[in-house]
Order: C-alpha cells, then structure tokens, then sequence
C-alpha cells in the first residue's frame, strides 16, 4: 500500500559497528562501494585534495609576480604552473566537488535509497580519479620541451597550434589530452546517472514541481555536462589524430584552422564554468531559506531562470574569441547573447534577495558564506558583462582583468558557496557540528585574503599587463598592485588552515549534531547522521516542497497553500 | 509527532524502475551524439577546403550495400526484441544473430572501402584535410559499430548458454536502443558525406 504511508520519524533498522573492522577490510570497502555517500565523498575529498594542490600552484605564481624581475622560477617552469592549475582547478578540483555535493545529497533529498545506476556512479568517480593521476603523472614520467618530467605548459585551453606536433614535441600535451579525455567520461557518466535518477526515482508525492531547487539545479547542470563535455572530448580526439597520425584538423598549411580548436574548445569550455556555478546556485538556494526561516521566494521563477542560463549558456561561447578577428555580426551576436544571461541570472539574485527580506536571519557560518556569495558574484557578474562589450573586450581580453574577473566568479562565487554547503552538510555527513568561532575565523580570513587578492588584480589588468608573463619590469608600475595581490594568498591560505583545524577540533570534540540541526525543511534532514547505508528506513512520501516543515508543523501544512 | 496518512494520486506515484535503463540510454545518446555533431561540423566546415588530393567525387561511391546492410540490421534486431518479448528465445538468437552478420558486413565492407582509398587513390588521414575528416568521422561511426557488435555478440553468447531470458526483454531493449543510435548516425553520416559534401 505505498498510497498511503505516513511521514515517520527518522529511524534505522540496524546498527553496524564500523569500529571492530580491520583497517584493510575498511579500505576495501571504500574501493569497492557502489554507495552514492561514499562516492560522494570520495569526489568531495579528492577534489579538495587537488583544490591544495592547486592552491599551491598558484601560490608559486604569485610569489613569483609579487615583485618584478623576479626569478623565483623559470619561465617554463611557470608556464606549466599556470597550465597545471587552470587544468586543475577546473577538472580535478570544482568538478569532483560539484559531483561529491549532487552524488551525495540529491538522493537523499528526493527520497530514494541510491542513484540509478550505483555501479556506472564508482565506475565514473574511479574514471575521473584516473584521470587527475594520468594528468600529474606527466610531472614524473612527462617527457615534453625541455626533457623529461615535464608538465603540460600549453595553457589550460591548450589553443593551437601551440599543441601541434611541431610545437608541443614530446608527450607532456598528450597527458593533458588524455587525463581530461578520461576524466570526461567519468563526468558523463555522472551527468547521466543524476537525471536519470532525478526523473525516475523520486519518491511518492514528489513531482517536479516539489524537488529541492538542488536536484533542479544539479539537472540542469547535468545536461549542461552531456552537451557540453562531447565537444571538448571530440576536440582533444581531433588533436590526438594531428599529434599522432597526421591529421590536419589544426593545420593552417595544410588548409586547417587553429580558430577552430577555439571554437570547439569554448564550446565546451562557457558551459563548462555554467556546470560549476549552477551547482554553487543550488548550494545557495537551500542554504539561504533556511538561514532566513521562509521558503525560496519564487520557485518556479528559479527554476525557469536555471533553464533559461542553462540554454543561454551553450550560445556565448565566442565571447572568449572577441579578439580574433570574426567579423563584426558574430561579434554582435555574442556580445548580445552574452548580455541576454545576465538576465535570468539577476532573477536569480533578486529572488535570493527576496527569500532573505522579511524573514529572520541568523549569522551563522553557511549563511556568512553565501551572504560573502551574494555580494562577490554579484561583482563578478558586473565585470562580466563589461568584458561582455566587445570593444571593451577588445583593451582588457588576455589580461588581468580577465583572471580577475574569472577568478571572483570562482572563488569569490563557487569556493564561498562550497563553503556555505561544507559547513551546512557536515553534521548531515558526519553526525558532529564544526566549531562555529572557528568557523568564523575562516570566514573572514579567507574573505580579506580574497579581496586583497582579487579586487586589486583588476587594476594591473587596467593598467595593461597580460596574462601568464612569468615576470614583469618595474617601469610598468604594476609592482605594488601585484604585492598586494600576492598577500592576499597568505591571508587565503589562513582562512583554509583554519577549516582545517576546525575539522580535526571537530572529529575529536565536536557537539552531536542529531537528524536534523539547523531545523532544515528538505529530505536529507529526516534520516540518522550519518545516514544509514539504506538511506530510509521506509520511503518517505510527500506533499509539499518542504515535508520536514509540514511533519513538524501539522497544524500549518505547506501544502495548503501551495 | 502526528502520523498523518497521506495518500498519493497516482499522477504524483514514481516510474517504473524498469524505466530507468532506457532514461540513462537516451542520456548517453544525448553525449554521444554531441561528439558526432562536432565532427560533423568540421567534416562540413572543411569541405572543398583541402589544398591537394583526391576531391571526394573522384573517390566515393555511395556504399549503397553496406547501408542496406545497416539499415536491415536495424529491422532484425526489432524483431529480435519483438520475439524476446514473447518468450520466443530461439526466434530472438536468431534475428540477434543476423544483426552481427549484418553489422559484420557493414564492417567488412568500409574496410574494403577504405582498402581502396588508401591503396588505390592515396587518400589517408595525413594525404589531406578531407582524408582527416573523412577518415575521422567514417571511423568514428565505425568504431560506434565495432562496439555495438561485441556487445550483441556477448548477448548472443549469453542467449545461446540460455542466459537470456523473456524477463530480461526490457533490458536487452536498452541495448538495443544504442543499436538504433549507430544506425541513427550512419543515416546523418551517410548524408553529410556521401551526398552533401561530394
């Protein structure tokens, strides 16, 4: 009779003691799990650990620009740092956390005990895994320009023909090409499985209209990655056959086009920044009503909002090319169609905006971040759309304004609300409640670190200096900026010790956190933490967006006025 | 904590769970064919643009047989499905049987074809700009081919040990949709370069 079955508190069926295994029996386990918690986590952590590791590439490069003619590292050594992070950040570090958040809650918040396809989520987490190692690998085994152990130093968008043969000689370019090659079909796999598991497997009671903002956010981010990544893996098969059998693709000599690398690679590549932001969107949109006591404002705006970028964003790609020559009416149509997703992105921040007015906020750490979230991206998406208009692209593309600019959608947006959702999830995840002041003292370091370092980088770039220059001369005057730029990482990088701390103060003292701390209103809330293997004791049936909010409020159900 | 019963119309009651294997298929046919799409353009963007070599009309001949064989395997493999659907096993071994032959052929025959572009008109990947795509979009396909015929053929061994049986009819389904993307793909393949772009 699954009709008819009441909302029960959270329960488990049976306890296991986890401590009484072996450390290999545990292990084990780990490797083989088909459990979307597991592997949600394992995303989340290997993505953390290669965010350090980029983080710490990135730290070189700006103790290397911090003051001119420096020499603190080689010219080729930088250019494979600068390639090194872009190419982590974007595919082994914002990606596998953007999977470990959606692999790890979506099922829970729509009702279903796993994903639809438990083994294709391990095979496509252990694909993306590959992936990363293939691609640091070239670091030890790489034999490119200068010899062996050389990294890729093509930049992370690998723009020909810098990758032809006669250019990139030796395999440090094709360890990029195939780490991100397998590593996309990892991320094929997971965009698939989460719709397929958003569209068959919610549980009674939840339609569409009823899903958290997450899995709607997270669905139309994994449409994004079936659209978007079949582009970028064609391109880099394209390059593989001019690399290697001859092909001519990329060729100009042979009647080829290197502007076509560039078309095919921002194809994939503007979606691509969509896939990482519209899960931080999702982040947000659970974190903030919650944090204010009142429902999303406007749901259904959201969602349409979401498919609109979501369109939108397949059709800006040329943005990233204003310089290269097209003719003034492709120019036009990017500059116009770039302008259009400001649109349904400002909805977005209105409505954040509205969930917030009127209701009663607590200044608890999530909540900083995505206030920190509101206030950055809005900046960023500022500075968007001035390099949106193509003359003022034609002054600012390939400098620091760019990096800037980019690097606050990044940081300043995705990072913040990644935050907001570790410390938001954490006691969900792990069944204990990170130390506030602690939390605090992150917050604030790492958001003074952030604007020393990023909103004084777009002065350099106004002042004209280009991107990925190992160094620069004093005469430019753009020493002092970049000092101040350069110390913003430490600040950046105490913010992050400070979480740090705080997760070991927390494994070892932490407060019990219970089902549900923040007295939240979506799914996930209404199991043990951590949640039993099984997720549910009994499936959980619904009648509103919020059936935490109408279990403990019969009296004034949301589905009375929904 | 009130146990309020809730009854569910049965609009707002989940799919089937059978469902899900054809969802994720057209999912992944979704990707895929976003990677074909993209050969595609460059096949087009890059005709007549080769700067030496044979052109395509001195070298291609529609390859009318190995699409009939294709398009037929395709015919087979629903009546294979139709026939596992009703329990008929040995009726599904043998349509699914007839679907590698034809698929084999179709195999068969691009290498022959390929055989004599190489060997008789120079044509290879590294002779020109249309060789590379050429080469790139029609081995792609081919490459989908070789992939979908060890998959039936694993299924074929697993019928003939009778393995396969009427209940697994909705799975052996999903696979068969991959079937019909690859013919799917060689009809728009077909298309672009053998009568579009010659």
């Amino acid at each position: 009779m699954a009709d008819a079955q009441p909302i029960l508190p959270p329960m488990v069926i049976s306890t296991e003691s986890e401590n009484s295994r072996p450390m290999v029996q545990a292990l084990h386990d780990w490797i083989v799990t088909v459990d979307h918690k597991k592997l949600g986590l394992m995303y989340f952590l290997y993505g953390i650990f290669f965010l350090v590791i980029g983080g710490v590439e990135a730290a070189i490069m700006r103790a290397q620009l911090a003051v001119a003619n420096n020499h603190l590292v080689s010219p080729e050594t930088f250019n494979r740092l600068f390639t090194m992070h872009g190419t982590t950040m974007i595919f082994f570090a914002a990606m596998p956390i953007v999977f470990g958040f959606a692999n790890y809650l979506m099922p829970l918040m729509i009702g279903a005990r796993d994903m639809a396809f438990p083994r294709l989520n391990a095979w496509s987490f252990w694909m993306s895994a590959l992936g990363g190692i293939i691609l640091y690998f070239s670091y030890i085994g790489g034999f490119g320009l200068y010899g062996a152990g050389s990294a890729p130093d093509i930049g992370w968008f690998a723009y020909a023909p810098l990758t032809s043969p006669a250019f990139s000689v030796g395999h440090s370019t094709d360890y990029w090409i195939i780490g991100i090659l397998v590593s996309g079909f990892g991320s094929i796999g997971t965009a698939l499985n989460i719709l397929t598991t958003i569209l068959c497997m919610r549980c009674p009671g939840m339609t569409l209209n009823r899903m958290p903002m997450f899995a709607w956010l997270n669905s139309v981010m994994a449409l994004l990655v079936l659209v978007a990544i079949g582009p970028l893996t064609a391109a880099q098969i394209m390059l593989l056959i001019d690399r290697y059998l001859g092909g001519h693709f990329f060729d100009t000599q042979a009647g080829g086009s290197a502007v076509i690398w560039m078309h095919f690679f921002w194809i994939f590549g503007h979606p691509e920044v969509y896939i990482l932001v519209l899960p931080a969107f999702a982040i947000i949109s659970e974190v903030i009503p919650v944090f204010s006591r009142k429902p999303i404002f406007g749901y259904n705006i959201m969602v349409a909002a979401t498919v609109a970028i979501g369109f939108i964003s397949l059709s800006v790609w040329a943005h990233h090319m204003f310089t290269i020559g097209m003719t003034s009416y492709a120019n036009a149509f990017f500059v116009a169609s770039t302008a259009a997703i400001s649109v349904p992105t400002g909805i977005k921040i209105f409505n954040w905006l509205g969930t917030m007015w009127g209701g009663k906020i607590r200044f608890a750490v999530p909540m900083m971040f995505c206030l920190a979230f509101l206030c950055q991206f809005l900046i960023a998406g500022l500075t968007g759309i001035m390099l949106a208009a193509a003359p003022f692209n034609w002054q600012l593309s390939n400098s620091y304004f760019v990096i800037a600019h980019f690097h606050y959608v990044i940081l300043g947006g995705i990072v913040m609300a990644v935050f907001a959702g570790a410390y938001y999830w954490y006691p969900k995840v792990t069944g204990k409640l990170l130390n506030e002041t602690l939390g605090k003292w992150h917050f604030w370091l790492f958001v003074i670190g952030f604007h020393l370092t990023f909103d004084f980088m777009h002065i350099p770039g106004i002042l004209g200096m280009p991107r990925r220059i190992y160094t620069y001369d004093a005469s430019r005057g753009w020493e002092m900026w970049n000092l101040i730029v350069s110390i913003g990482v430490i600040f950046q990088i105490l913010g992050i010790l400070f979480w740090v701390i705080n997760l070991l103060w927390t494994h070892y003292r932490g407060a019990a956190a219970g089902p549900d701390p923040w007295d939240a209103w979506t799914l996930e809330w209404h199991t043990t933490s951590p949640p039993p293997d099984y997720n549910f004791a009994e499936l959980p049936v619904v009648r509103s967006r919020r059936p935490l909010w109408d279990l403990k409020h019969p009296e004034d159900p949301d589905w009375k006025y929904e | 904590m009130a146990a309020a019963t809730i009854t569910v119309p049965p609009s707002e009651m989940p799919l089937a769970p059978s469902y899900r294997g054809k969802v994720g298929m057209w999912f992944l046919i979704t990707a895929e064919s976003a990677i074909f799409i993209i050969f595609v353009v460059a096949y087009l963007y890059y005709a007549g643009k080769s700067i030496n070599g044979p052109t395509p009309a001195q070298v291609l001949d529609v390859p009318w047989f190995n699409s009939v064989c294709l398009f037929s395997s395709s015919l087979t493999i629903l009546i294979a499905e139709h026939a596992l659907q009703q329990g008929k096993i040995k009726r599904f071994s043998l349509f699914w049987f007839l679907t590698i032959a034809l698929g084999v052929i179709f195999l068969v025959g691009t290498g022959r074809e390929w055989y004599g572009l190489i060997y008789h008109d120079g044509l290879t990947i590294s002779s020109s700009l249309f060789g590379t795509t050429f080469y790139s979009l029609v081995g792609l396909h081919a490459f989908h081919v070789i992939v979908g015929v060890t998959g039936l053929t694993i299924i074929l061994l697993l019928s003939l040990f009778g393995a396969v049986k009427q209940e697994h009819s909705a799975r052996v389904s999903v696979f068969a949709m991959y079937w019909h993307f690859v013919d799917a793909i060689w009809v728009v393949v077909l298309s672009v370069v053998y009568f579009i772009a010659r």
